[in-house]
């Protein structure tokens, strides 16, 4: 028996093709939720200024008085860095293995699978491009200039009025929508949850949480261009 | 029927292979698959040449010796379905029952070994899938004392777990869902025998250990990682549904929590 020799517990996970794919899932699923509300949130530029860059406040207000000004929302960065790392880093480990599995490929090629679960090894490198992006544009600043920080509702609409500002997150937003389609589905398998009873739920979960997101990020680029919001 | 054959050509499992072109003619189609190769090797021997090495024994679908990618298709192109969970309404089949009546006239075929970093090639079509066995040694069995048979009532199964186990245990381990994995991942394989064993009484003992020793042994072949793309469950001649794996992944993490 090989039993003795193995490892158990975390390293069993994190040392297994089965269990990184169960750490990709938990993590994409932390992301995900996280999207959820981020989404939510960016809808209040419908209803102004005001509410936009009060609400934005607010997130680091959370959890006053228990929580100091600005912890929740640090402890949700941390956790969202800590989702992000071990959500790339189980990818690129699985993706190199997947590689090597198949050395040679065939000869005759065919192409089966749907583009939503063809693309994401691509669709996940371009929303971790997206984000550093995303962060150095309307967190930090950096790459944003007359960035005011505090002033959230005019640094998004001043991103949505150049064109790069729109053609690169209007890209990222539909390798989102990709990403999550097949992810979520994805993700149900690797922690055991799908069945062929469960099976048409998830998809369609999967297809709803994908047309949402994409829709409600979209929204607000095309409210900027439309003029709807400015 | 005549027909154009591309076909992998490797004299060994150190040389260089390529894909060789030939031409057969007075092709039936009634012909099985492998009857229209030993047709083309009958032509190669007179012709002196080396006759094209594959996989076969029983020729009636349940040994999964015959292991061939036809244009691109584990075993051939009966049963091509879109995509999807439940493969068991598609029927596909092994190469042995694959017939030439799924072929026009004048077609060209391309005809590839099974291609997995752990199924070396061995020479022209022929793979080593020993990797299977070793999975098999890890966990793909009980602990039950041999002798006489026991009483058939000794110990109760629930139907539909009978059912499940059955239905897994028609894996006949033929590695057509490695073939067709863009992974060349053994999941559906591996999970077809941990299904099988871990969902029945006799099993139980080894629920635990079945389940982290197999999908250990299988990353230690070198087999990839599952993306879901479900190509495996399609191609399987004996429909293993693609649940296999989410029901592995549970017991997978079930054992792991329990520090097995």
């Amino acid at each position: 028996m090989r039993g003795g020799g193995r490892a158990t517990g975390g390293p069993t996970l994190w040392g297994s093709t089965v269990g990184k794919k169960t750490v990709m899932a938990v993590s994409g699923l932390i992301m995900l939720l996280y999207l959820v509300v981020h989404m939510i949130g960016n809808l209040k530029i419908f209803f102004g200024p005001g509410e936009f860059d009060h609400y934005a406040h607010w997130l680091r207000t959370v959890g006053e008085p228990f929580m100091h000004y600005g912890w929740t929302l640090w402890l949700v960065r941390v956790v969202l860095v800590v989702a992000v790392v071990a959500h790339a880093t189980s990818a690129y480990q699985l993706s190199r293995r997947d590689i090597k599995a198949r050395p040679t490929g065939y000869v005759h090629k065919k192409r089966r699978a749907s583009y939503a679960t063809r693309t994401m090894r691509w669709g996940g490198i371009i929303l971790g491009l997206f984000l550093v992006w995303h962060l150095l544009d309307l967190t930090t600043g950096t790459v944003h200039s007359g960035f005011r920080p505090g002033h959230p509702y005019q640094n998004v609409v001043d991103t949505f009025s150049t064109w790069y500002g729109n053609v690169i997150y209007l890209l990222a937003m539909l390798a989102l929508g990709l990403h999550v389609r097949h992810g979520f589905w994805s993700a149900a398998q690797s922690l055991g949850v799908g069945s062929r009873t469960r099976d048409r739920l998830l998809k369609t979960t999967a297809n709803v949480l994908a047309l949402v997101l994409t829709v409600g990020f979209v929204s607000v680029p095309v409210a900027v261009m439309t003029e709807v919001v400015s | 029927m005549r027909l154009i054959l591309r076909v992998w050509r490797q004299k060994n499992a150190d040389a260089e292979g390529a894909m060789s072109t030939y031409e057969v003619d007075g092709i039936s189609s009634d012909m099985s698959f492998l009857e229209m190769l030993d047709t083309l090797n009958e032509e190669l021997i007179l012709r002196g040449e080396d006759p094209v090495a594959f996989d076969h024994d029983c020729r009636e679908g349940i040994c999964g010796a015959c292991s061939l990618v036809i244009n691109g298709d584990a075993h051939g192109p009966n049963g091509v379905s879109p995509a999807r969970a439940d493969s068991r309404a598609w029927g596909s089949t092994t190469t042995c029952q694959l017939h030439m009546r799924s072929f026009q006239d004048g077609d060209t075929i391309d005809i590839e070994p099974w291609r997995a970093s752990a199924f070396p090639v061995i020479k022209d079509l022929v793979v080593d899938r020993s990797a299977f066995d070793r999975i098999i040694q890890a966990g793909g069995y009980i602990t039950a004392p041999t002798g006489s048979a026991p009483d058939a009532h000794a110990t109760p199964v629930p139907k539909p777990d009978a059912d499940h186990a059955f239905e897994h245990a028609e894996c006949i381990g033929c590695g057509a869902c490695v073939a067709a994995c863009p992974n060349g991942a053994a999941m559906l394989f591996t999970s077809a025998k941990v299904n099988h064993l871990n969902v029945l009484p006799q099993g139980a003992p080894e629920r635990e250990s079945r389940v982290l020793d197999m999908v250990a042994q299988m990353d230690e072949e070198g087999f990839g990682g599952c993306t879901l793309t479900g190509e495996c469950a399609t191609a399987c001649p004996k429909g293993i549904p693609l649940f296999s794996i989410t029901r592995m992944n549970r017991e997978f993490v079930r054992a792991v929590g329990k520090g097995r």
